[in-house]
């Protein structure tokens, strides 16, 4: 049993704080993980992608080969197109509908998630909305990783688990605003089934 | 035991910890950074030195008096840091390293966020030195924590060689038991003064080392060989990253290839031989430059056999490796996938964030130009080299750590008016004072302009060693005539003022230099957070 995600947005949207998220329950979980991201120059205002897998079996390569992600989470639309041919045929993407608008020629949005629903297994989510919600827009990465987690091979209560440990630094308000992104972002994900 | 989740800097740098360092020491450059910032974390606990230095030669020399001492230390950079460091490093490995010497160099295949992709391991050929080379977070611990051993038993700096995908990828490891601290051990002043004299006896002793390198390489754990009896058409050699991506793919190969993983420097002659005995076609996969390739290939080839990799076009010859580059290699149909849509889709650069104080400095910078259409504005290494990028088109060049200051000089004595250099204040810091100085010797035309936002913003954040009065301090200290020092301050409402200073500076016929004094919007942030603590 495997299961591989390419997560993408835009650098500053906490990209690479769902990817450890990810990782420290996968840790908790004892399943092996792996989990490639970049940083330094790429990360400022441009594109961010990480690539994490979990497998029951050794995992040897770092990034995922073309086709072979099973989901694809993404916390601005048009960038979870920039990896669509990651995505295996049956693969799942979840997006944002919220377009984070940086660059002069953003296309139009509709044709971005016309693209995002020619997949039988998309979820679109208004993480902005729901980021509002839970208590701070901030937490946008949250509602999308709650979102994303209806598919992923880990227990709900790991993830919590996880942001619990991530955001206590932070202090107790924190970690209650993105948990109840999290729960947000999964119940949105649910109904959208 | 739980296993513990690390990025590959940060298994590395635990290895240096559980090796039982005394210090650490480093300069701030991606994909390396992070060895530092998880050496000064863990610093405290560990009772050893973790320091940021002013650059990377520095830090190595820093190094260098630990194992003179005789206590182990670890010196940490990207791989353009070793072209810093390579005048300390070329020479330390014909000193007789005293205590543990390891040498963490993270190469950037793919110029994630470099000016090159340069391959340390002809560093550790040139220098006659081991290299380690790991593809996964446990090698890379495991290797750190040999390296010290091994710069113990040969005398000589070790070489980790890192990449991007390995720095940055998070993992899993296996910690084993903490090595105790090296006692006080002075070595030898005759082995460490490279007098001719002292130096001759010291290469020769180098060079009588080398068979034994290589027999430590050949019997070393690090590699394997895994021969399939059945079938003799064709044998991998796949090292680092490589590796990763041949196992990745393997599974779908049949009949199964013989594979040897490569992970230790000098080449293991007699792994590579019985491998070449015993098939017919090579091919090689190693992650940068075709190193291991161009060794076994050397000018001719080997007769009757057919060696492919990147020197025969097999795989890409520039950029990063990846499991489907591999997997084309292996001569493996691609997995079925999506249609790409990045023929329409606009690209995202990465860009100046929003409030940066570079915005406004270039904003400045590009109304004084207006009337001067030959100017020329030579930049450097740091977050204001995205000023090349639009809506700002402000920079010229971008070339090495310090090279602003020194190309302006040159530029200027080319005639180049105005000839304007922009460095950040830890660039400045870093390779830009020695250059400074020989401008101010020779007062050249020339306007440097000093971006000083008081951090090293591009990777991190990490502290500048000297910004604000002490960096303006450092600038009288070296002679700038005190009229042509000026400070601006990089906000949206001096604009006119700003570019009038620039244009000043621009028309005194010598040289001037200007500081545009602003903290980095995440390093204001981050101060503003610290004082309501």
């Amino acid at each position: 049993m495997k299961q591989d995600i390419v997560l993408a947005g835009v650098g500053g949207q906490g990209i690479l704080t769902i990817a450890y998220i990810i990782d420290y329950a996968a840790q908790l979980s004892g399943l092996y993980f792996k989990q490639a991201e970049v940083h330094g120059m790429s990360q400022r205002g441009g594109a961010v992608q990480a690539h994490v897998r979990l497998s029951d079996k050794d995992i040897f390569s770092d990034l995922i080969p073309k086709g072979g992600a099973d989901i694809i989470l993404s916390v601005e639309p048009l960038e979870s197109l920039r990896y669509i041919d990651f995505l295996s045929p049956e693969g799942k993407i979840v997006v944002s509908r919220n377009p984070y608008v940086n660059i002069p020629d953003y296309s139009d949005l509709d044709k971005v998630l016309g693209v995002v629903k020619q997949n039988k297994n998309h979820v679109i989510v208004d993480s902005k909305k729901l980021s509002k919600d839970a208590g701070s827009p901030k937490s946008q990465n949250m509602v999308m990783l709650g979102a994303g987690s209806l598919f992923m091979m880990l227990e709900e209560k790991l993830f919590l688990q996880s942001i619990k440990e991530f955001f206590k630094p932070k202090g107790k308000k924190i970690v209650d605003i993105n948990i109840k992104a999290f729960h947000l972002g999964k119940e949105a994900a649910e109904n959208s089934k | 035991m739980t296993k513990k989740l690390l990025l590959g800097d940060e298994a590395a740098a635990l290895g240096a910890v559980h090796a039982g360092i005394a210090a650490g020491y480093s300069y701030p450059g991606t994909p390396a950074s992070e060895v530092m910032e998880y050496l000064i974390k863990a610093s405290k606990e560990g009772g050893f030195q973790a320091n940021w230095c002013v650059n990377e030669k520095v830090a190595y020399e820093e190094a260098l008096g630990v194992s003179f001492a005789g206590k182990r230390s670890m010196v940490s950079m990207k791989h353009v840091g070793l072209n810093v460091a390579a005048d300390p490093f070329m020479n330390s490995s014909i000193t007789r390293i005293n205590g543990g010497l390891v040498v963490l160099v993270a190469d950037d295949p793919g110029m994630h966020s470099s000016q090159n992709e340069q391959d340390t391991r002809y560093y550790a050929q040139f220098a006659r030195t081991i290299c380690l080379e790991p593809s996964s977070h446990q090698e890379a611990y495991d290797m750190t924590r040999k390296a010290f051993e091994l710069s113990e038993s040969f005398h000589i700096p070790v070489v980790i060689r890192m990449v991007t995908r390995l720095a940055h990828s998070r993992g899993q490891i296996a910690e084993r038991t903490k090595r105790e601290k090296n006692k006080s051990r002075r070595a030898a002043s005759k082995d460490w003064t490279l007098l001719p004299v002292n130096a001759r006896r010291r290469f020769s002793s180098l060079m009588e080392k080398q068979p034994m390198l290589v027999k430590f390489s050949q019997g070393s754990s690090f590699n394997s060989l895994t021969l399939n009896k059945e079938d003799k058409k064709l044998g991998i050699i796949a090292s680092g990253i490589g590796f990763n991506y041949v196992m990745e793919n393997i599974k779908d190969m049949s009949p199964a290839p013989s594979v040897l993983k490569i992970s230790t420097y000098p080449l293991p002659e007699s792994l590579i031989k019985e491998l070449l005995d015993h098939v017919k076609n090579i091919l090689i996969i190693e992650e940068g430059y075709p190193f291991i390739e161009q060794n076994i290939k050397g000018l001719f080839g080997i007769k009757g056999k057919k060696i492919s990799g990147k020197l025969s076009g097999v795989l890409p010859i520039t950029g990063e490796l990846d499991p489907d580059l591999v997997r084309k290699a292996l001569k493996l149909k691609p997995l079925k996938s999506q249609d790409s849509v990045k023929d329409w889709l606009p690209a995202r650069p990465p860009q100046l964030c929003k409030g940066c104080p570079h915005i406004d400095t270039f904003k400045a910078l590009k109304k004084a130009l207006e009337s001067y259409p030959e100017a020329v504005v030579f930049s450097d290494i740091g977050c204001y080299t995205l000023g090349a990028l639009p809506p700002y088109y402000a920079v010229d060049t971008c070339v090495c750590m310090g090279a602003s200051v020194s190309m302006s000089k040159g530029g200027s004595e080319a005639g180049i008016h105005p000839s304007i250099g922009v460095i950040g204040d830890s660039t400045f810091i870093h390779s830009g004072i020695t250059p400074l100085l020989d401008a101010v010797s020779k007062d050249r035309d020339m306007t440097i302009i000093i971006l000083d936002n008081s951090t090293v913003a591009m990777t991190g954040g990490q502290p500048s060693i000297a910004t604000g009065e002490k960096l303006e301090n450092i600038i009288r200290g070296l002679g700038v005539d005190l009229r042509h020092i000026r400070r601006i301050v990089p906000i949206k409402k001096n604009l006119e003022e700003n570019a009038e200073v620039i244009k000043e500076e621009i028309e005194h016929p010598g040289l001037s230099v200007i500081i545009a004094f602003r903290a980095c919007i995440y390093e204001a942030i981050k101060r503003k957070k610290e004082q309501k603590k």
